[in-house]
Order: structure tokens, then sequence, then C-alpha cells
């Protein structure tokens, strides 16, 4: 197990130009920071190291290396073994604006070929970064175009790049498609959700991380498929994680915290809930209209925390009692077994289901 | 009910015609008036309220221009914001794209389509409406409020006298019109500073309007910023007040917290996010933020999931099994410090949000009733 736990932290490398916004994007997507607050950032000196416990074993190691010319000189110098060896990613950021984007390059070079000699297996992203700034209809070209200069400098990596910007979702689709590279035992996960959805019928479950909001899976039914929203997760994201802003400040909890422990919708059209499901995780379930279906998909999911629990990588159960200091509840109750366990969490949470 | 207040505005403009034959040197205005009250008239009820009416209502019996609409004119010098309200209340646009926003040549008219429809019509800050060649009988003939928008990061004075000069015009032609003042652009002052600039501008207006002999002036302040909820708080304060139905909704939706321990619950206009009732407990701005924030986000979880599906869709399903019992939508957030978030469809155009506390635990079906019977009420309040 412990030997499990090690194997599971991730060293991830952000580098990029000075003020191409690294820190920025790291303190939105995982210190709660609104894309306005980032203005407030100063320059990052040498590297930031941060921990991000992400969903329970997964430990993201985040290195936010500062990019002014001196720092990556001394990177890619006399700290070159220190910092280029055991990397998982390296998630490189430019600056859409940049005016010198050949000197861009040619340190980004050095900096992959640092990675090839140090940690060849690892991951690259590109991020073309701060989007917003050009006109829309000239975006996707432009990405290209860069995309593929980017390309021909990557000494044999094979690339993934995104364009993003910290004022809309697509900050959130390149980080989710980072962080879906990093998890393991996906496949079991996966299956686990296709069960699922199976067995209440619903037409999409999505698995967010608890803090990020960012899309761990999803598995969507046949019908689901159909939805026309193709961009839905990260919107979804980002719609979650404002909301969640506006319930801190609503109800003074500190904004890492989780805010929310239910939210249901019912519509003619379709019925839709986001419950926690294990202590890093939230579900999403979206089932076809009518209560009956929906209060079924609801005791499912709620009785299947116990196998995700289970599960290495989401981590222990959601302890029940919701109240902000986690409350526990009398330990007699935590000796039952565990489908009665699920079956007391149901009541505890009695609400929504008429009775 | 609703009946028996469209006959008010019947009586009031019988009260205004006499008002306006003392007046002097609106003679006129006021024989034009009378004679299209006097044409309309088959269509106008016999007042039966001898009560004075407080209330400006919907549809007045003689409004061949307006299309019955109340009006709201936005008001104030240049570049105080007046156009950039309008845009940001009623077309949704986000603050900061109001920057570009060109300068107001002429008077523009949107109208806003909801339970009741209002028209807003947007002036351009130089147009001088004294001019004897502009038609003043036409603009604040059937005016709902005025608001006048003075900049508060700039020098106010100029912006003071003109509002006080349009008041006592007004004052003596049409004594009724709500003057609703937004000391605007806040956002870029200090939190002292704020406070004492509205204070002054208060202060300022008041003794003027009182040192020319009009005390009590229907006048009411509001702070606000178009780069938070403020404008959209002031906005609803405005619109109840030209909602004839208003003390009806609020004894409702007070019997409805009371009778469900809700904390406080807000009838809210989805697409403009004001709201035109609340309870009548007192609460801070927060409530309001947070119920406004819910409905953004239902909007647009149904945005990603409210599409067309194929009938398909249907046919899989069990003939009868789900039966879908409640066409309207409805959602409950769970709290994470025990309270909830409600949120009920009641008509096309409006949403029932109401915020509880713990104890109102496992009183759902409670809540369902309550606001069911609630619904049914306000139906007949409003009959569209």
């Amino acid at each position: 197990m412990d030997y499990d736990r090690k194997a599971k932290k991730k060293k991830v490398l952000l580098m990029g130009k000075s003020g191409s916004g690294k820190t920025s994007m790291r303190s939105i997507i995982f210190s709660n920071y609104v894309a306005k607050d980032a203005r407030r950032l100063g320059a990052t000196i040498d590297v930031e190291h941060s921990h991000v416990k992400f969903l329970g074993n997964l430990t993201l190691n985040l290195w936010d290396c500062g990019g002014q010319d001196a720092f990556m000189e001394n990177y890619l110098a006399s700290q070159r073994d220190h910092v280029f060896s055991n990397v998982g990613v390296l998630i490189y950021v430019f600056d859409i604006e940049s005016r010198e984007f050949d000197r861009d390059m040619v340190t980004y070079s050095a900096v992959v070929r640092a990675l090839r000699e140090n940690s060849p297996s690892a991951a690259v992203f590109c991020l073309i970064h701060k989007m917003d700034l050009v006109q829309a209809e000239y975006r996707q070209k432009l990405f290209d175009e860069r995309t593929n200069l980017v390309k021909e400098r990557s000494e044999g990596f094979k690339i993934t790049s995104f364009a993003t910007s910290i004022w809309d979702q697509t900050l959130y689709k390149a980080w989710a498609s980072i962080i879906y590279t990093l998890i393991p035992n996906l496949h079991v996960l996966e299956g686990y959700l296709r069960e699922l959805a199976a067995a209440v019928e619903a037409e999409e479950i999505i698995l967010f991380e608890r803090t990020t909001f960012l899309v761990v899976t999803s598995v969507t039914s046949e019908i689901g498929a159909l939805n026309p929203a193709h961009d839905r997760f990260e919107r979804l994201s980002t719609i979650i994680k404002t909301f969640k802003q506006s319930l801190s400040r609503h109800t003074g909890l500190p904004r890492s915290s989780p805010q929310f422990a239910e939210f249901q919708v019912k519509t003619s059209r379709f019925n839709f809930f986001i419950a926690r499901l294990t202590s890093n995780t939230y579900v999403l379930v979206v089932t076809p209209p009518g209560e009956a279906a929906f209060n079924t998909a609801r005791i499912n999911v709620l009785t299947a925390r116990n196998d995700f629990a289970n599960l290495d990588i989401t981590g222990e159960v959601y302890p029940r009692g919701t109240g902000p200091a986690g409350a526990p509840h009398p330990a007699s109750d935590e000796a039952a077994a565990a489908v009665a366990a699920a079956r007391a969490a149901e009541d505890e949470d009695e609400h929504g289901s008429p009775s | 009910m609703a009946s028996s207040y469209l006959t008010i505005p019947a009586r009031r403009h019988g009260g205004g015609k006499s008002f306006r034959g003392h007046g002097g040197g609106y003679h006129n205005a006021a024989s034009l008036t009378l004679e299209r009250y006097l044409q309309d008239l088959p269509i106008a009820e016999v007042p039966t309220s001898p009560l004075r009416p407080q209330f400006h209502t919907g549809r007045l019996p003689n409004s061949k221009l307006s299309d019955g609409k109340p009006r709201l004119l936005l008001m104030g010098q240049r570049r105080s914001g007046k156009s950039s309200i309008s845009s940001v209340v009623f077309h949704k646009m986000p603050p900061t794209e109001t920057l570009f926003l060109e300068s107001t040549a002429r008077i523009q008219k949107d109208s806003m389509h909801s339970f009741m429809d209002f028209q807003v019509w947007d002036f351009p800050g130089q147009l001088d409406f004294f001019d004897p060649a502009f038609d003043v009988d036409n603009i604040f003939g059937e005016i709902g409020a005025l608001i006048w928008v003075i900049d508060a990061q700039d020098d106010y004075l100029d912006a003071i006298n003109r509002l006080n000069t349009t008041i006592l015009h007004l004052q003596q032609t049409y004594p009724s019109i709500n003057v609703e003042v937004f000391i605007h652009k806040v956002d870029g002052l200090s939190e002292d500073y704020k406070a004492d600039t509205f204070r002054d501008v208060i202060q300022r207006i008041q003794d003027e309007l009182s040192d020319a002999g009009y005390e009590n002036a229907p006048v009411s302040f509001y702070q606000t910023s178009i780069y938070d909820h403020s404008i959209f708080e002031a906005f609803s304060k405005v619109i109840q007040k030209l909602i004839p139905q208003l003390p009806t909704l609020e004894s409702l939706l007070d019997s409805l917290c009371n009778n469900c321990r809700i904390e406080k619950a807000f009838l809210f206009d989805v697409l403009s996010k004001i709201y035109i009732a609340a309870d009548t407990t007192p609460s801070d701005i927060s409530s309001y933020e947070i119920s406004s924030d819910y409905i953004d986000v239902i909007v647009d979880v149904s945005e990603i999931y409210g599409w067309d599906r194929p009938s398909k869709a249907a046919e899989n399903e069990v003939d009868g099994e789900d039966q879908i019992e409640n066409p309207d939508a409805e959602s409950v957030i769970t709290l994470q410090n025990d309270s909830y978030l409600y949120l009920r469809e009641i008509n096309k155009y409006l949403a029932l949000i109401c915020l509880m506390r713990e104890d109102s635990r496992g009183k759902k079906g409670l809540i369902d009733y309550n606001v069911g019977v609630f619904q049914d009420a306000l139906a007949q309040v409003f009959t569209r």
C-alpha cells in the first residue's frame, strides 16, 4: 500500500515565459481564485512547489517555475538534474501576445532537450494561453500555426496542445485532459461508472474532483451522446465553480470548503443531481424526467458510495453529517455493515424523496 | 381583484385633469388628455374606489402611445451610465463591455416583456426636455418612474441642479411621479467615501427642494454599480413600486414563509433577475445575490441539458410508467452549513426562491404543497 502511494505521486512542471500566466491558471484551478483575482498575483520567484491532493492517493507535485530569463538559465544549467528528473508531465505555457515568439521557441527547445535527457517518458502539454486577447475569428488559425511551430521543435515528444484563456471554460478543458492522463486505475473506475449508469438508466454520469471541479471521467448513454452541447463538461466545471464562490460569499465558509452537499434540479425535460460520492469526488447524474427514475438513481448512487470508496483511487467514503466541522455521528452507526451504512447515509440525507 | 385595480387610473386621470386646470399654461395638453380620456371612456370602467391610488397600474385606459406599458425613464447627465445600465439590466451585456457603448444620440426605447410589460426609455444626457418644442406631455404623461442617474465619481453639482429643476417642474403637472435617484458608479469609491457621497447627494437634493417649498418630495435614493448586484436590486425596488398587486404578493409570501419556516423568499422575474416581490422580513443584499446567482446556475444547466430529446427517447419509456406530474422546474441545494436553497418555477416568467434553515429539513412535502397553493393564488393575481 505504501509503495502504491509513492508510485502515484506525479511531478508536474509548469513552465513558460515570465508573465505568460502560469501562476494565474494554477491559482484558478487549484486555489479557487476567480479570474479577476489573478491580477493581484506577483511574479513567481524561482520555483513554487505545491502539493495538490487529487483524488485520494494521487498527489500532484506541482512545480510552478518562475519564467524570468535568469531563473530559466538556472534550471537549465546548475539545477538541470534536480528540476528535470522524474517528471511526469511538463506543461509549457505560451503567451499568444508574446512579441518575441522566436526567442520563446529557443527556450522551449532547450527545456524539451533537458527533459529528453532526464525523463524521456514524460508527457508534454502546450497551452497557447491568453486566447481571449485574439479576435474570435482568428483564434483557430493562429492556434494551428503556433501548434505546428511548437511541434517541429519538440525533440520527438508527442505533444498535445490547447488554446486556453482564464476568462472562459477552455482552461478547464485543457486541465481536465491533462489530469485524465495521470489517473491510475482509470479503466476500473470507468467500469464501475458504466455499470452504475446502466443500473439507473442515466443519460449521463460525470465524476468531478472535489476542490477543482475538474472532470475526472464520464459515461454517456446513447441518448445522452446526442446532446448538442459538446463543451458541456468544461462549461459545467466553470458554472459550478463560479457558483461555489458565490455560495462562499453567502455562507461565509472558506472558498476551499465543499460549500454544498447536494444539488438537485427537476424539470420537464431532464432531472439532474450532483452529490458527494467520496471524500474527493462529486458525481453528477442526469436522468430522464420522472420522479421515480430520479429517486431510484439517487438511492443507487448513494448506495454505490462504498464501492467507489474501496477503489484505491477515489479515497475514503465521505463522512456523514454535513456540518462544516464534519460533525461525526456516533461510532455505533459506523460499525454497521456496508450496505446498512449506505442506507443510513441515505436516511440522514433524506430531503429530496417524498415520504 | 385585478379588475378593481384596473379601474383606478381612470379616476386618477380625472384628478389630474382638474389639477392641470389650476396649473395654467397647460390647458391645451389638459384638454387633449381629457379628450382621449373621454374617447376611451367606454373601455375604462367606472371608478369604484374613492381611495387615492397608491400605485401606477399596468394598463392605462387612455394610453394609445405606449400600449399601456408603465414607462421607466432613464435620465441624467451625459456619460453618467444610463445606457450601460439599460444594456446590463435589459440586454444581459457583460458589464466590462459597456465601455465600448457609443453615446446615445436619440431616445432609445426598450421593452421588458414579462409578467407585466415595461418600457424603458433611455434619454440622451444632453437633451433639454423643457424646450418648448418638446412634447412634454408625451414623455411624462404615462410615466411609471423617473430614474435619474448621477455619476458618483464625477462632479455631481450640475446633475443635482438639473434634477431639482426637473423635479420642481414635474411636480406641478405630474405630482405622482416616482423619482428614483441612482447614485451610480459607486464601485470605484472606497467604503467611507461612498457613504459620504451618498449622504451629501441626498442632503443637497432635499435641501434645495425644501428651499423651493417642496417638502417631503417623493424621491428615493440608491447606490448602484453595474459590476455587482446593486443595480438589479435597485431596479427591483423601482419596479416593485409600479406593481399594483405588491401588497397582495407580499402577504402571500409572508404567509408562505410563516407556514414553512422559510427564512427568506423572493419572487423573481427569471429573465431580468429582478425580484418583483419578497417577504417582508428584513434581509441583506447577500440573500438577493445568492438567489440571483442560483437562477444563473439553473438557467446555465438547463441550457446544457434541456435540449430537445428525439422522440425515440420517449418511446423507450414503458407506457405510463413515468408520468411527469409537475411540468414546472424545481431545484433544491443542500448547503454545507445545513441550510437549503429551494427554487420553483411559478409560471413562464416567474420563479420562487426560498432560503431555508435546517429546521425545514424533511418538510419537503409540506413545502411543495404550500408552494402549490401559492402558485394557484398567484395565478389569480396575475391573469397572464
